[in-house]
């Protein structure tokens, strides 16, 4: 009896010598490579490297502020903030040396000229300098009620509208027949299609502002894959999803590509750089109408109850809203970036589940992709959605 | 280029530190007679830190300033002390009487601070920048003993007549690291001007720190058409002790090296005359012997509040090459002489500042405290 354990607690006691070792290894290089400093050879006199990256920029009325993010080899330490070509007093929080990915408000009592550009420059204590435009001087939206409200009406134009009215016209859908079912789901697939390149090209460009500390571009796709992973896997606990459950998943991707969405135009709009006039509000609106038609294709066949309408729709809409306030109240690029890579990948995992269904739904398996009707849906989601974005690209 | 020191010249090397902190102790008496205040005599800048609560409306151009102080005791030289601080080297009397005056300079790699934190690796004469202001009587002969104990190849060029041996070019007194040279000719013609490196390449040389004022007096028994004048200009005569003379290098630094000037300040220290004004003695008039040094940008200027000057453009003439004006401007190297009283002023902070408002911004700017006679 007593042999089985005793021989498994010496090899318990084995596995963990050769696990410890490896680790007590690398301790002793490392104690090495610091105690001795072998190293020294490389060190030439070089100032260290320095990378300085804005983060936030805050203009209100006691001047202006700057989030700065600290990516250099050593600490660094800001010493003077140039405006337009001009010192300006300012004042560090915390003060002192910016650690390595460590950050720092820089709160200056500038005088910035509403709607006018400005050209920030910090100079560290080595003479490094580091640029930053504000491109148009507006006050920062503030966590005011009238301003929460304000861009919670956006994001429901923008999200949740679309999506109702896409829903809407779920009646006259009812009354498709098996063509029109496949040219439904592929302009799911289309327009879906588009939304993930054009995710993924944001998040990608939104990495590549974020500091170097954070590795955008590995970390958006890292994000996206994991998603989709995650996705996959939950959506095929019990087999492949079908009807409401799918019409779930895609009400999902799309709620998390619109909490990209929101994080993303609402930081432009905090920044200045893009104002948000009425034509924008319905280029979005319209952009995003297909969206509830794709929502509502899987569900054709059934009759869920009203509530799930309203369910989807906040899903898939509501996202939008907590993406306008994050993304102008508190979001930096690397936020909004790994938001849009979340939703690329929940949209993938929605193409490929979509496309399976309509796969099931022929006994032409794959071969139903080259359809007319499934050809037409995909170029009609995917040209409908191009066509829309021109009125938002600026 | 990176030849070792001779031991022999180290040895010097500390024995004319020495020697330096010496000069530096007696200009500080000089200066403190004159008026020019060590004490904390900050003018109206906000301090820092509570700057970022004030309201918007309170956003004055006291917040349109660098943030700190420099350290002027580790860097070895203060702006206001490099003012009043001539080196007038050591003088002895040639064989045919004529006056030797001689002059020790060395070139040092050196990290300054050029504005509040700041760090510029400067190269320097003596260890400051701009390098000693250099003065001389016109007729003297001079002998400049340079030796290098920096990292590349330097000269001392001055603006002055010599012969094409001692013009400090490649070929002709530049000095490599650990060697040295003594470049010699008269003092002449009587003016202000300046020496800098002439060592290729010469914007990297001149912008790195390596110039400074060279400032010959004019000989009172030379000019009988003007020797009042004369006397008034020559340092050591009583006509010379009513002016309060002040030595200015406009000069500017490229801290990130993309031929762009981050700093702009006369003798080194952005907007260390804002920090801490010149007083100037209400009474006395006042002569200064501006230079202008600036790399990357073509021109220069000198604009004084409330006032007007004579000018001598390159202090070569006893009367002034432009009367009654408010500004002046002078290109890369073009130096002159201003004179001036407040005499009629009220007391008060009086401005001055180069009329190119971009460098006034990035901290060449100053002001004249102007007081009452010192009890």
């Amino acid at each position: 009896m007593n042999e089985m354990p005793r021989a498994a607690i010496r090899a318990a006691k084995t596995n963990l010598v050769w696990l410890a070792l490896p680790l007590i290894v690398f301790g002793i290089a490392v104690a090495w490579l610091v105690s001795t400093d072998p190293l020294s050879g490389f060190r030439n006199g070089a100032p260290p490297v320095e990378n300085l990256t804005f983060e936030r920029t805050v203009l209100d009325d006691s001047g202006l502020s700057l989030l700065v993010r600290a990516g250099g080899s050593e600490p660094m330490t800001v010493a003077q903030v140039q405006v337009d070509d001009a010192y300006w007093q300012f004042a560090q929080d915390p003060p002192g040396p910016i650690a390595r990915g460590g950050a720092a408000w820089l709160k200056l009592p500038f005088p910035w000229m509403l709607g006018e550009a400005h050209a920030v420059k910090v100079v560290t204590n080595t003479g490094a300098t580091f640029a930053h435009d504000i491109a148009v001087a507006v006050p920062t939206p503030q966590a005011t009620t009238g301003q929460l409200r304000l861009q919670a009406l956006v994001g429901i134009i923008v999200g949740i509208v679309p999506v109702a009215v896409g829903l809407m016209f779920y009646p006259v859908l009812r009354g498709v027949g098996r063509e029109g079912m496949a040219f439904l789901l592929s302009l799911t697939i289309g327009l879906l299609g588009f939304l993930l390149v054009d995710a993924s090209g944001e998040a990608l460009e939104l990495a590549g502002e974020a500091a170097a500390i954070f590795q955008g571009p590995v970390m958006v796709v890292l994000a996206a894959l994991s998603s989709f992973l995650l996705l996959m896997a939950i959506g095929r606990r019990s087999g492949a999803p079908t009807g409401l459950a799918l019409s779930t998943y895609i009400a999902l991707g799309i709620g998390l590509h619109n909490l990209g969405e929101g994080l993303a135009i609402g930081a432009a709009f905090a920044a200045g750089s893009a104002g948000l006039g009425t034509f924008l509000v319905l280029g979005f609106a319209l952009h995003n109408v297909t969206e509830g038609i794709g929502i509502a294709a899987p569900i054709l066949k059934k009759r869920p109850p009203f509530s799930v309408f309203v369910g989807l729709t906040l899903l898939a809409g509501s996202p939008a809203v907590i993406g306008m306030w994050l993304g102008s109240l508190a979001a930096s690029a690397q936020w909004s970036a790994l938001a849009l890579a979340i939703g690329a990948g929940a949209i993938l995992q929605v193409i490929v589940e979509v496309g399976a269904y309509l796969m099931r739904q022929s006994e032409r398996r794959s071969d139903v992709f080259l359809t007319p009707p499934v050809l037409a849906g995909l170029a009609a989601g995917a040209a409908f959605m191009y066509a829309t974005a021109a009125l938002v690209k600026i | 280029m990176d030849k070792p020191t001779r031991p022999d010249l180290l040895r010097r090397r500390s024995l004319l530190i020495g020697g330096l902190a010496a000069a530096g102790g007696t200009a500080i008496c000089t200066s403190a007679a004159l008026g020019q205040q060590q004490a904390s005599h900050v003018g109206h800048a906000a301090p820092s830190g509570a700057a970022g609560q004030e309201p918007m409306p309170a956003m004055g151009h006291g917040a349109m300033m660098t943030v700190g102080e420099v350290d002027s005791a580790v860097n070895g030289f203060d702006p206001t002390e490099m003012l009043t601080d001539w080196d007038t080297g050591t003088v002895s009397t040639l064989p045919d009487g004529r006056t030797l005056r001689t002059f020790e300079m060395t070139a040092e790699d050196r990290e300054i601070e050029i504005a509040p934190g700041i760090k510029f690796p400067a190269w320097t004469y003596n260890g400051r920048v701009p390098g000693p202001a250099l003065r001389a009587k016109e007729g003297e002969r001079l002998r400049i003993v340079f030796r290098n104990y920096a990292s590349h190849p330097h000269s001392i060029h001055f603006h002055g007549i010599h012969a094409a041996r001692m013009d400090g070019v490649p070929g002709a007194g530049m000095v490599d690291p650990g060697d040295e040279f003594i470049y010699e000719f008269d003092a002449k013609p009587f003016g202000c001007h300046l020496y800098h490196c002439h060592a290729m390449p010469l914007r990297r040389h001149i912008h790195k720190g390596m110039y400074g004022a060279f400032v010959i007096d004019p000989d009172p028994e030379r000019r009988p058409e003007h020797v009042a004048v004369a006397r008034s200009r020559l340092l050591g005569t009583p006509e010379n002790a009513g002016w309060q003379e002040l030595v200015m290098v406009m000069n500017a630094f490229d801290t990130n090296f993309d031929a762009e000037n981050e700093f702009y300040a006369v003798n080194t220290v952005a907007h260390a005359f804002m920090k801490r004004p010149i007083r100037i003695v209400k009474g006395k008039p006042v002569r200064i012997y501006l230079i202008n040094v600036i790399e990357f940008d073509a021109i220069n200027s000198f604009h004084l509040h409330a006032n007007f000057f004579d000018y001598y453009d390159q202090g070569t003439t006893l009367t002034p090459t432009l009367k009654t004006v408010d500004l002046i401007t002078q290109c890369q190297a073009q130096r002159g002489i201003l004179e001036f009283t407040f005499a009629e002023h009220e007391p008060g902070l009086y401005m001055f500042h180069p009329h190119q408002t971009e460098f006034t911004e990035l901290g060449w700017v100053g002001m004249f405290d102007v007081v009452e006679a010192l009890a």
